[in-house]
């Protein structure tokens, strides 16, 4: 029996410092490049609270506050019991943002109190967690052999917010969402689930780049390769197990990619909004535009790029001075810290990243607790999502999504957020440390 | 758990491959390619596009067509502007508050997507606001002026000739990647097609920026800055008074005249009536909707686009091949019944002596003697049948340009239509037609479509005896290379021999004493030695169109002239005084007094109300 506060022994000696150390860092830094994001040569007042590096500051301060009330002030065991009622309440505020929303740029996903207004849908992400966690560690579910009303319930907790998000147009939380995906996988998910949604969507951006004919040929000879080597293999190699139904599997998904292929053109032009068709045929090659749509990945690569390997140098940075880049302190932030701090400050910032997520998987993983590892596994995929997407963004990997960078972007939803998810997980991880002192990977 | 322990190690694998691309491209945007090093300058540079004057359209004695004015264009950076007095600003520019609201209403709107970027507001503003804005500009900031040069048109001549210019639109700038929003190209006419040496080179003063997007200095002293090149001054084979005096005849008809130089193919006026007055070309988007709707349609030129059946003119083209191909010299002579008689067809004509030799026939322009003639041609025993011989005569005609476009410099031109063999083939079956069937070809009627423009190249080839320069509307020199083809003789099918027979008709028509029938009488001038020939085109739409070509003087001949005048009735009517007294106007400078009431008849008439319109566009 786990106590709430084991009398015997302090178990704040045990708390995480590698994953504090690094968000304290992030944040810290990321305050110093909203800053210098907004730094003209009016001189800087930090109690000038126009300013957004000011507000963020206080925002910073408030975080820390939080962090420390649910490190020293909430019972662990206390989530499981409100998750539900958390989760509802969430959904109902997203659902009301819907209709009295505040738009800003095209989504209407901003509520406003009073003097404060703050986004449901990044709250929706810590509900949406501790809903799955609790359901998926509870006895009642079994993951091994989960029952179909269990994964659709599964399912349910996870869709329902997206489709109201989506509601709100607030693409780039949606695509968030599919983090989870990391996290069903780690429960037991099959694999081929993660494999057929990366062929999916290799599959759409080829068809975009080629033409549907020749990726149907394409793909179907692949299919067909792979299909003669794996039946040949399982014919004469006595080591593989026979499998049946091999013939259709592999039929279904010729089938199934064939129909997204020959599909492509249709989602492409019927489905996606024009602005999500322009910024991927931006991101493509198919079309170069960079004073209209391209204009923001152009500007934010030339600031980054222009940074070289030291960088220019705090509060030194022209393009963001300037401010060429749009929307810099909040979704283009990453272009102050690749100018300003160069490939090396870039480096640092990725590797934090790296750090934090991957220790997080580890804790995760070597707690004995369902809950916390379920939960350990939702907040990493997010900020991996966070992370990929947003960056990738900026350096024109991935198409403009505007979603914020963990812990740096300007704003108090977001950095409350991921504050909160992260201290949840500390704070979690702690209350077993004795639990998993006695397993075998310490 | 345990079981799916080992999922997490390709969880990790995977971030880790993810963020390794991450780091990738970081690596080489911030390490090996320096395009956004040089860019990151750019973006601290302003350049400032200065634009060049474009260049001048002149006439052929040097008189401006159309010259430059300077007008300016007001530009804003949306950042910049601090509250100001909109209704003093509108107060300036004549502008409703509402399109100032609404100009700030989306510049809010699209603010991260313009950022500090500087864009047009008003669009063609005269000096004189101009000059009031500047000097309350320090009241305006954020707004400025920039110079840009207008067109305008000193002499009210040639609207459809010259063409305007409008600002691209991004359809073009798709297809010419060199253009930028904001560009002006020229649209029909010289300006489109002198597109290139008009335009001139755009050049650009770089500024440094401040923090604040202010112009800081000029940058390294203008080192690096490019001076515009202006465009060059395009010389055109137009005769400005002349076209002017063209279209001041034609004023109130439907119509057109091209008159051309023969000795080198200079088009000295091309009038196509009812056209577009200057005033409209300077302000064209203005105009434009209406110019698209008035059922006259006053941007067709109908001068290079009208083809029509050029009527009795042809028949000295079919008088060229008879000879030429041996069935008729020029004292053959052939009976004339008021009109030809053949099986169940009947050609009328109207009342004169007969038989006819081929002078008197060309004068009196009889009807039956060329449908002799044409048949004559057709029904020739040198040929198996009768198609392969209107094949021939088919390459006769062409060989005149007839029936294709003459390649002129001018946009739009026309090929018309000149039947062979296989047109007939079609509409009857093969061999289900004889020469009877095209009887009306001899008399210019028919399947047979010329511009204006292709009789007054074929005017200037009777002009020269036997060939013709390709027409063309712009000079060489000064810089302006033309075609070589404007420079070569084209010389037709027909033996340069027998053109004097046919100028020796010609000049009867106009010259022979009164009562003697000469059909082109009224376009006698005295000294002159005019030659013409007289047409009158069925049509089946209305009235007979009203045609007449002529060239003057009979020897050494400066200029040769096309006249349609649609729906108009006889040639000698109306087509005959208008082309005679052009060339009057051009060889003398002056009427003669005892032409004055012709040419007093000729600007009056209103013949608009003849004209059967079709409904217009919607």
């Amino acid at each position: 029996m786990r106590t709430y506060l084991p009398s015997s022994e302090n178990i704040y000696r045990h708390l995480d410092w590698t994953l504090i150390i690094c968000y304290l860092v992030l944040v810290i830094f990321g305050w110093m490049n909203v800053l210098a994001s907004c730094n003209t040569d009016d001189g800087i007042n930090i109690l000038d609270f126009s300013q957004k590096y000011s507000r963020q500051l206080i925002w910073i301060l408030s975080a820390f506050l939080i962090a420390l009330f649910i490190i020293f002030g909430l019972d662990p065991k206390f989530y499981r019991f409100i998750s539900v009622i958390f989760y509802i309440i969430v959904i109902g505020l997203l659902a009301a943002t819907i209709f009295i929303g505040n738009e800003v740029n095209g989504s209407k996903s901003w509520l406003t109190f009073g003097p404060f207004s703050f986004q449901p849908a990044e709250i929706s992400k810590i509900a949406t967690s501790m809903l799955l966690a609790t359901f998926m560690s509870s006895q009642y579910f079994d993951s091994s052999h989960p029952k179909f009303k269990d994964i659709l319930a599964v399912a349910l907790i996870m869709l329902i917010p997206m489709v109201l998000i989506l509601a709100e147009r607030e693409t780039g939380s949606v695509l968030v969402y599919c983090g989870f995906f990391l996290m069903f996988y780690r429960e037991g998910m099959p694999g081929w689930v993660l494999i057929a949604a990366f062929t999916a969507i290799a599959l759409f951006i080829l068809t975009l780049v080629t033409s549907s004919s020749v990726m149907a040929m394409a793909y179907s000879a692949v299919i067909l390769v792979v299909f003669t080597i794996r039946f040949v293999k399982q014919k004469y190699d006595r080591r593989i197990p026979p499998r049946k139904r091999l013939v259709s599997i592999y039929l279904l998904s010729l089938l199934a990619g064939l129909a997204l292929i020959f599909g492509t053109k249709y989602i492409f032009n019927d489905v996606l909004q024009e602005h999500q068709k322009a910024r991927i045929e931006q991101l493509l090659g198919m079309k170069k535009d960079i004073m209209g749509v391209g204009y923001n990945v152009h500007q934010s690569e030339i600031a980054i790029g222009s940074g070289g390997l030291t960088g220019k140098g705090f509060l030194h940075g022209t393009q963001t001075k300037y401010n060429f880049v749009p929307e810099q302190s909040t979704d283009f932030i990453f272009c102050t810290v690749g100018e300003e701090w160069g490939f090396l400050g870039s480096m640092f910032v990725l590797i934090l990243y790296a750090t934090i997520i991957i220790r997080i998987f580890n804790r995760a993983e070597r707690n004995t607790d369902p809950f916390t590892r379920i939960y350990g596994y939702c907040v990493a995929s997010l900020i991996t999502m966070h992370v990929i997407i947003n960056i990738g963004m900026t350096i024109g990997l991935v198409p403009v999504i505007g979603i914020p960078l963990p812990f740096i972007s300007y704003g108090g939803s977001s950095l409350w957020s991921f504050t909160i998810l992260l201290f949840v997980f500390i704070r979690q991880d702690l209350d077993s440390w004795k639990t998993y002192k006695k397993t075998s990977y310490v | 758990m345990a079981a799916n322990f080992g999922r997490k190690h390709y969880i990790v694998i995977g971030l880790l491959i993810v963020f390794v691309i991450l780091a990738a491209r970081l690596f080489h945007i911030q390490i090996i390619d320096d395009e956004y090093k040089v860019n990151a300058d750019n973006n601290a540079l302003k350049y400032e596009t200065r634009y060049p004057a474009r260049g001048q359209i002149l006439d052929r004695n040097g008189n401006i067509l159309v010259g430059n004015k300077i007008i300016y264009d007001i530009m804003v950076t949306p950042r910049d502007v601090k509250e100001f007095d909109t209704s003093a600003f509108c107060a300036i520019f004549d502008l409703d508050t509402g399109y100032v609201k609404e100009k700030f209403r989306e510049y809010k709107k699209f603010r991260t997507k313009i950022g500090f970027r500087t864009m047009p507001f008003i669009k063609q503003v005269s000096s004189l606001q101009y000059n009031i804005f500047a000097e309350q500009a320090n009241n305006f900031t954020g707004f400025d002026g920039i110079a840009r040069s207008a067109r305008y048109y000193p002499y009210d001549a040639g609207a459809n000739i010259i063409g305007y210019i409008s600002e691209v639109d991004e359809n073009f700038i798709e297809k010419h990647p060199d253009y930028k929003p904001g560009d002006y190209t020229g649209r029909t006419g010289i300006e489109e097609t002198r597109e290139e040496e008009l335009k001139g080179e755009k050049g650009y003063t770089i500024y440094l920026r401040d923090s604040k997007n202010r112009i800081l200095s000029h940058y390294k002293d203008g080192e690096f800055d490019k001076s515009p090149i202006p465009g060059k001054d395009v010389v055109s084979t137009i005769d400005a008074p002349l076209q002017q005096y063209g279209e001041q005849l034609m004023k109130n008809k439907v119509g057109s005249v091209v008159a051309i130089e023969p000795s080198t193919g200079e088009i000295l006026a091309m009038v196509s009536s009812p056209g577009i007055d200057v005033d409209m070309l300077a302000e064209i988007n203005k105009h434009y909707n209406d110019l698209i709707n008035d059922p006259y349609k006053p941007m067709y030129n109908r001068a290079v686009m009208s083809a029509q059946p050029p009527g009795s003119v042809f028949k000295l083209v079919n008088g060229l091949i008879g000879l030429q191909e041996g069935v008729i010299t020029t004292s053959s002579r052939f009976p004339c019944h008021n009109g030809y008689h053949a099986g169940n067809v009947t050609v009328g004509c109207h009342v004169h002596p007969s038989p006819l030799d081929f002078y008197s026939a060309i004068k009196m322009s009889c009807n039956s003697y060329f449908c002799y003639v044409l048949r004559a041609i057709l029904d020739n025993k040198q040929y198996s049948n009768v198609a392969v011989a209107l094949d021939q005569w088919s390459k006769y005609v062409k060989s005149f340009g007839f029936g294709q476009k003459l390649g002129t410099d001018f946009p739009s031109e026309q090929a018309g239509f000149i039947p062979d063999a296989k047109t007939y083939d079609k509409a009857y079956g093969k061999r289900r037609w004889h020469s009877l069937t095209v009887i009306s070809l001899s008399i210019g009627q028919g399947e047979i479509g010329c511009t204006p423009l292709h009789l007054a190249n074929f005017c200037a080839t009777l002009a020269n005896r036997g060939y013709y320069y390709t027409p063309h509307i712009v000079k060489e020199g000064n810089g302006i290379k033309i075609d070589s083809c404007f420079h070569e003789r084209h010389y037709t099918l027909i033996d340069t021999t027998y053109f004097p027979e046919v100028v020796k008709g010609m000049y009867m028509v106009v010259n022979s004493p009164a009562g003697t029938g000469g059909t082109g009488r009224i376009a006698y001038v005295p000294g002159l030695d005019i030659c013409g020939k007289t047409g009158t085109a069925q049509n089946p739409h209305g009235d007979d169109h009203s045609v007449f070509i002529c060239f003057a003087p009979m020897d050494n001949p400066k200029i040769a002239i096309a006249a349609y005048v649609e729906n108009a009735g006889f040639g000698a009517t109306w087509a005959a005084p208008i082309a005679s007294l052009m060339v009057e106007k051009y060889l003398n400078g002056n009427i003669s007094p005892e032409r004055k009431d012709l040419e007093q008849r000729m600007e009056n008439a209103n013949l608009m109300n003849r004209v059967r319109i079709k409904s217009p566009r919607k």
